[in-house]
């Protein structure tokens, strides 16, 4: 179990109706994670369009979670 | 590295301004690319767009972005500005310069900048439609249990 604090941009903080929460999870893995709270949030846009970061840097969907970590949720990007 | 001439910007682009900054006597090609804000996507009537963005990274891939165009391709000069916040129709939303000795590495450049700029920074556009409707480009909207029908990069 690890706590941390999930941050949502975009669509997804419009979906959650917040811009960030605490977390105490079982999920190992940013991918985990994402599932977890995709399914409580009900955010549709599949991981693979999606992006993450820990901390301020972009990481893969296999990074491990660590306590304390911040997560970044980032829904499908659209810039230009 | 050095740092590379990526800007993330609230006020108008200037691109004449930008231009300037690519100069080089040693450039035979200039090549730039503005994207603007256009009053329809999709079939829906567009008022006004609103881009969000997550800074620190946009920044950081925006100078990766830039560094390798420099590595990858034979030009002089390479810059880029996006800006941010609410945009009206015609506006300029982003702009991509590049200088070269030759055209063919200035286009391919610039073509290269702005498919990744496009690609991997993390900014997200709201669109206003005229029905007074909005909706994020790009992303699905759980309330049609699919794809939304704006769907489709541009």
């Amino acid at each position: 179990m690890v706590e941390v604090t999930a941050k949502y941009f975009a669509a997804f903080r419009e979906r959650a109706g917040r811009g960030s929460e605490s977390v105490a999870t079982n999920a190992a893995t940013t991918g985990d994670l994402f599932a977890e709270l995709a399914r409580r949030h009900g955010f549709a846009d599949p991981q693979m369009r999606c992006k993450v970061a820990v901390n301020d840097e972009l990481v893969e969907w296999t990074t491990r979670l660590e306590n304390g970590d911040v997560v970044l949720f980032f829904p499908p990007v659209a810039g230009g | 590295m050095a740092r590379e001439p990526f800007r993330i910007t609230r006020t108008p682009i200037d691109p004449e301004a930008q231009k300037q900054t690519l100069i080089a006597d040693s450039a035979g090609a200039f090549v730039g690319f503005e994207g603007w804000v256009r009053d329809h996507n999709d079939g829906g009537a567009v008022n006004a767009l609103e881009y969000e963005v997550h800074e620190l990274i946009a920044q950081n891939e925006g100078e990766a972005i830039l560094a390798a165009a420099r590595e990858r391709f034979a030009v002089l000069e390479v810059a880029c500005e996006h800006r941010v916040g609410k945009l009206e129709i015609g506006e300029c939303a982003v702009w991509v310069g590049v200088s070269a000795a030759h055209r063919g590495a200035a286009f391919d450049a610039c073509r290269y900048i702005i498919d990744e700029i496009k690609r991997r920074l993390p900014i997200w556009k709201k669109e206003h439609y005229v029905s007074g409707e909005s909706g994020w480009v790009n992303c699905a909207d759980p309330t049609l249990g699919a794809m939304s029908s704006r769907d489709r990069s541009s």
